[in-house]
């Protein structure tokens, strides 16, 4: 990025409202706000690598945030003995199974001959491996809900600490992210943006459906924390000495801004490593083999440059990122709720972040994915304010007044909406533009 | 007996659901795919289109039914349509007009177009869920059934009862009346044929004198009826919920691209490919099986394959495997 | 010498805001006759007749139909006043059958075209076979028929082709070249560019051979084959 006036003052500005945030919700409204900032960030560069760097539209964000989120679940909750030895092996063995019957599939489909054997061999494989696999599977995952339903109900998790989470959400994402780039990368670009957009709606499927793994819409609460506990701090005679030589006269206030603080210093340094990174990346000659491909690809082509093979690694990749940042995003709420994950939420508005900020440029990335999350955050208000504005001639209680106010909130849509429609075709560069 | 009792329970929970769900697939599959095969760009607002002329219908509804004014024993909704299409035309034209067409001149990338289409989207479901909220939204009256379950036992003596919903035999007649309306109009008609002739040859269509805005502004047109009208037959079917609308844009985009992008027959066939699909696997064949197998051998479990939360993944499934072996479609789309 | 029925005179210049192809070149057709554009790869043929039909910018010099000046009207506005153009390739609807590609081509005429297509049919009888075919699923040379087809469906007065026998066997090509003699002889000005300059120049009333986007020779057809020069350079001998 130059750092040149403009952008100095475009993150000043975003400063200062942030500031203005922390006067008029408190302080800890606005440190909360400035730490999904941080995680939106992130998401922000994951998206941006795809399609800044590679042209990739992944639909399918919210998808691997909730994988990320989902290994938080899977490391960090202590595990349930008893389900685990009512079932655990079992469906360990039935997921191996299904993973197996999959393989053969795919094998059979390339080593045999085209025509009808090869299709009847696959269809016998698919159909006697989905029978196995649910013969193994049902009984076990029935045997795994019954263990005290109300409180645990599912597997539980491996007891590590939570940090170890945040890569392994990655992992887990990467995972998805390749078994959908090897069958949709290579295709028309929209084929990639409708089958991320599956993905992502069939991972929150799974979420929401299979108790033993993640206890469905029953939540998973009380995620282990990396960082100290409010009551503990309360609890604790330096922590008061010391918050009080800082001014700090109440506790809890002292606390719980300390705890967010906490996360604040912890996200910072993933958002500046992975800023590195993906700045290095930017300017490296595998940067700039990558814009290349995406400015002309049958050019690229004709050079000798695998493009699919390319796209599949900077697809990985940014979902990956984009499993961390769900990592980190359960791990500051401390909960996993399947139900709370909206594609509207948790993929386009990441794709307005992205657009706005400055699409190819990582700076804008962050940029935008700070500035439309206090748009959004502040959009209902904003969307009250107009309203009450327009509606100011209006007598009390008349029935549009009231229908106008009451639905406001929903405003903040069609503000994003519109901020996107105008940078795109104001400003289609974005903020901070690509250099 | 048991046979014809295994095929009425299929009826019932099987085909009957199937074909209405693949008619409102349809409809919508082929709004897609005319947006794709003349504006060449894949409509990702098209689900809230769907939305959005729902509810222009579902407020004229309510107006005529704050009238006294009913349709007997056809909802009311069915009055109000035009009006819902007229709505819906009236917000497609003036997105065209507004935001599309800036990028029609500037020949701008398809891509450009469907985060284009992003922006749209997110307008109108601010629109949608601003004007009329973003709970769910009854609006269906006049008589529920058309063939009542215990109405066929006792007609038949069957043991089985087969339910024929009114929503369900006014989506099927629909569907049929507005595709054939659909192909005549491209098919014999000189204006749906320079549509045709655009989609195919977009240079040699100018050279002939077809007048590019005419042809698109009659598309938005089409579009609007249609997506309107899947939106209202699949309201009065399963009820109005603005999200669910958005949802639909999975399996809408499914049976598009499976029947091959750009083709209308292929949208038609790839609509009921998927509903067949989803309802088939996601159906519990316990009882149809019961029916079927000797005694002592009636299943014991469901024997549903899939969980219905997953219709998701039916779709999605159908959509990859056509993708590795077929990315044109069923029948033979744009590749490009 | 009275002025040509089309004429593209001294014209000069290229595509959008690229560099000049054209060098001041002229070409010219007369009312039923054949002009045959033929030059080495490269030389602008294609180039020189899409400036006639008012595809690339000129700088320099005019084209004219009939007396009247139309260097400023756009390819459209060229075909309603009664210039067909046949492209040199995508010049069929694929997917619409026969009859319909002619009806998209007569998509200008507000009059009953049913007439002009039955000529067509009566030019090509093998369309007139296939009329409910899909064009796209016709062999090489029947694609070529169709797309001239479509282009006389406006009733032209100038026909131009850009290689209609690019990809076509011989036996096809002799066929196609005695259509387009057909097509001349009902009063239409044929401009043709091709690449197989010995068969078209036989058939030519008058030949251009272009090369770098000027022109080298302008002759009769029969002259130019006699013509040494002409035979050594262009026509392999």
């Amino acid at each position: 990025m130059t750092l040149n006036a403009k952008n100095i003052a475009l993150f000043a500005i975003i400063g200062v409202i942030f500031i203005l945030t922390g006067f008029a919700k408190g302080p800890n409204a606005a440190l909360y706000l400035l730490n999904l900032g941080l995680i939106s960030a992130i998401l922000a560069l994951g998206v941006n690598l795809q399609w800044g760097l590679a042209g990739l539209l992944n639909v399918g964000v919210m998808g691997f945030v909730a994988l990320g989120a989902l290994a938080t679940v899977l490391i960090s909750m202590p595990p349930t003995v008893e389900a685990m030895a009512a079932g655990g092996l079992r469906v360990v063995v039935a997921l191996i199974t299904g993973a197996l019957v999959i393989i053969a599939t795919v094998m059979t489909s390339k080593r045999m001959k085209p025509g009808k054997k090869r299709t009847f061999t696959i269809l016998g494989l698919l159909i006697g491996g989905f029978f196995l696999y649910r013969f193994l599977f049902d009984p076990a995952v029935a045997a795994i809900e019954a263990v005290n339903p109300a409180g645990t109900g599912y597997l539980g998790g491996l007891g590590l600490p939570v940090l170890v989470a945040w890569p392994v959400g990655g992992l887990l994402a990467a995972g998805a992210a390749w078994v959908i780039g090897k069958t949709a990368l290579g295709l028309r670009s929209d084929y990639l943006a409708v089958a991320t957009l599956g993905i992502a709606e069939i991972i929150i499927a799974v979420l929401k459906n299979e108790d033993w793994l993640s206890r469905g819409v029953k939540n998973v609460v009380g995620i282990p924390r990396p960082v100290p506990y409010e009551v503990d701090l309360q609890a604790s005679d330096t922590f008061i000495a010391n918050a009080a030589s800082l001014g700090f006269d109440n506790p809890v206030v002292a606390s719980t801004i300390f705890v967010k603080l906490c996360y604040t210093g912890l996200f910072l340094t993933v958002l500046v490593i992975l800023m590195w990174l993906s700045q290095k990346a930017l300017n490296s000659p595998w940067g700039r083999m990558m814009r290349a491909i995406r400015d002309n690809e049958v050019a690229a082509e004709a050079m000798g440059k695998d493009v699919t093979k390319r796209h599949l690694q900077i697809f990985v990749l940014g979902s990956a990122i984009c499993g961390v940042a769900g990592a980190m995003w359960a791990t500051m709420d401390s909960t996993l709720i399947p139900t709370s994950y909206n594609p509207l939420r948790f993929t386009f508005l990441i794709w307005v972040m992205v657009i706005i900020g400055g699409s190819g440029n990582n700076w804008g990335a962050i940029l935008g994915g700070f500035s439309i999350l206090l748009l959004w955050d502040w959009g209902e208000q904003l969307g009250l304010w107009m309203m009450q504005a327009l509606t100011f001639p209006l007598a009390e209680g008349v029935w549009l007044k009231d229908h106008l106010i009451h639905n406001a909130p929903h405003m903040r849509l069609l503000m994003i909406g519109v901020v996107l429609l105008l940078i795109l075709r104001f400003s289609p560069r974005g903020l901070i533009p690509e250099e | 007996m048991d046979i014809l009792n295994a095929f009425i329970a299929l009826a019932n929970f099987v085909l009957i659901p199937a074909i209405s769900y693949g008619s409102q697939l349809a409809l919508g599959a082929l709004g897609v795919t005319l947006i794709y095969g003349i504006l060449r760009f894949s409509n990702f607002a098209h689900g809230d289109t769907m939305a959005f002329g729902a509810m222009c219908t579902i407020l004229v509804t309510w107006l005529f039914q704050s009238w006294g004014i009913s349709f007997g024993p056809l909802p009311t909704a069915l009055l109000a349509l035009p009006f819902g299409i007229l709505g819906a035309i009236a917000m497609l034209l003036a997105t065209d007009r507004v935001i599309y067409k800036f990028y029609r001149e500037q020949k701008a990338k398809p891509v450009i177009f469907l985060i284009v289409s992003l922006g749209v989207m997110f307008v109108m479901n601010g629109v949608v869920r601003f004007i009329i909220g973003p709970d769910d939204q009854r609006f269906s009256d006049g008589a529920r059934f058309i063939m009542k379950a215990r109405d066929f036992k006792q007609m038949t003596g069957l043991s089985e009862g087969l339910a024929f919903k009114t929503s369900q035999g006014i989506t099927i007649v629909t569907a049929v009346v507005v595709v054939a309306l659909l192909f005549w109009f491209l098919n014999k008609t000189r204006t749906g044929k320079s549509m045709r002739a655009y989609s195919d040859n977009e240079d040699l269509a100018l050279l002939s004198g077809i007048n590019p805005e005419r042809v698109v502004t009659i598309t938005w047109i089409i579009v609007a009826a249609l997506a309107t009208i899947a939106g209202v037959l699949y309201g009065l079917d399963k009820g109005f919920k603005p999200f669910t609308y958005f949802q639909l844009l999975l399996p809408i985009f499914a049976s598009a691209i499976v029947g091959g992008l750009g083709n209308p027959l292929g949208a038609i066939a790839g609509g009921f490919v998927i509903a067949f699909s989803e309802v088939t696997i996601t159906y519990a064949f316990k009882k149809v099986l019961g029916y079927l197998m000797p005694e002592g051998l009636e299943p014991s479990s469901l024997v549903q394959l899939l969980s219905t939360d997953y219709k998701f993944a039916v779709s999605f499934t159908i959509l990859i495997i056509v993708l590795l072996f077929r990315p044109t479609g069923l029948f033979k789309g744009k590749s490009l | 010498m009275s002025e040509p029925f089309l004429i593209g005179d001294g014209m000069t210049g290229g595509y959008g805001k690229g560099p000049d192809i054209l060098h001041d070149c002229t070409i010219a057709v007369d009312k039923g006759e054949i002009a045959v554009i033929v030059g080495p790869n490269g030389a602008g043929k294609s180039t020189g007749m899409k400036a006639v039909f008012g595809m690339l910018n000129l700088n320099k010099g005019s084209v004219r139909l009939d007396g009247e000046d139309i260097t400023k009207l756009s390819p459209q506005d060229r075909v309603a006043k009664g210039m067909g153009f046949v492209p040199q390739t995508h010049n069929i609807f694929t997917s619409m059958t026969v009859e319909e590609n002619l009806e998209m081509g007569a998509f200008i005429r507000t009059d009953d075209f049913y007439e002009t297509i039955e000529q067509v049919y009566e030019l090509f009888p093998i369309l007139g076979d296939k009329r409910n075919q899909p064009a796209g699923e016709l062999s090489g040379g029947q694609r070529q028929q169709v797309a001239v087809g479509r282009a006389l469906m406006t009733k032209p007065t100038v026909l131009m082709l850009d290689e209609p026998t690019a990809g076509v066997s011989p036996i096809v090509m002799d066929e196609l070249f005695d259509r387009i003699i057909e097509v001349a002889r009902t009063g239409i000005s044929i401009l043709m560019v091709e690449q197989n300059a010995r068969q078209a120049l036989e058939i030519a009333d008058k030949g251009y051979v272009l090369v770098q986007g000027a022109n080298r020779f302008t002759d009769t057809g029969q002259a130019l084959l006699a013509d040494p020069e002409v035979r050594k350079s262009f026509l392999g001998g």
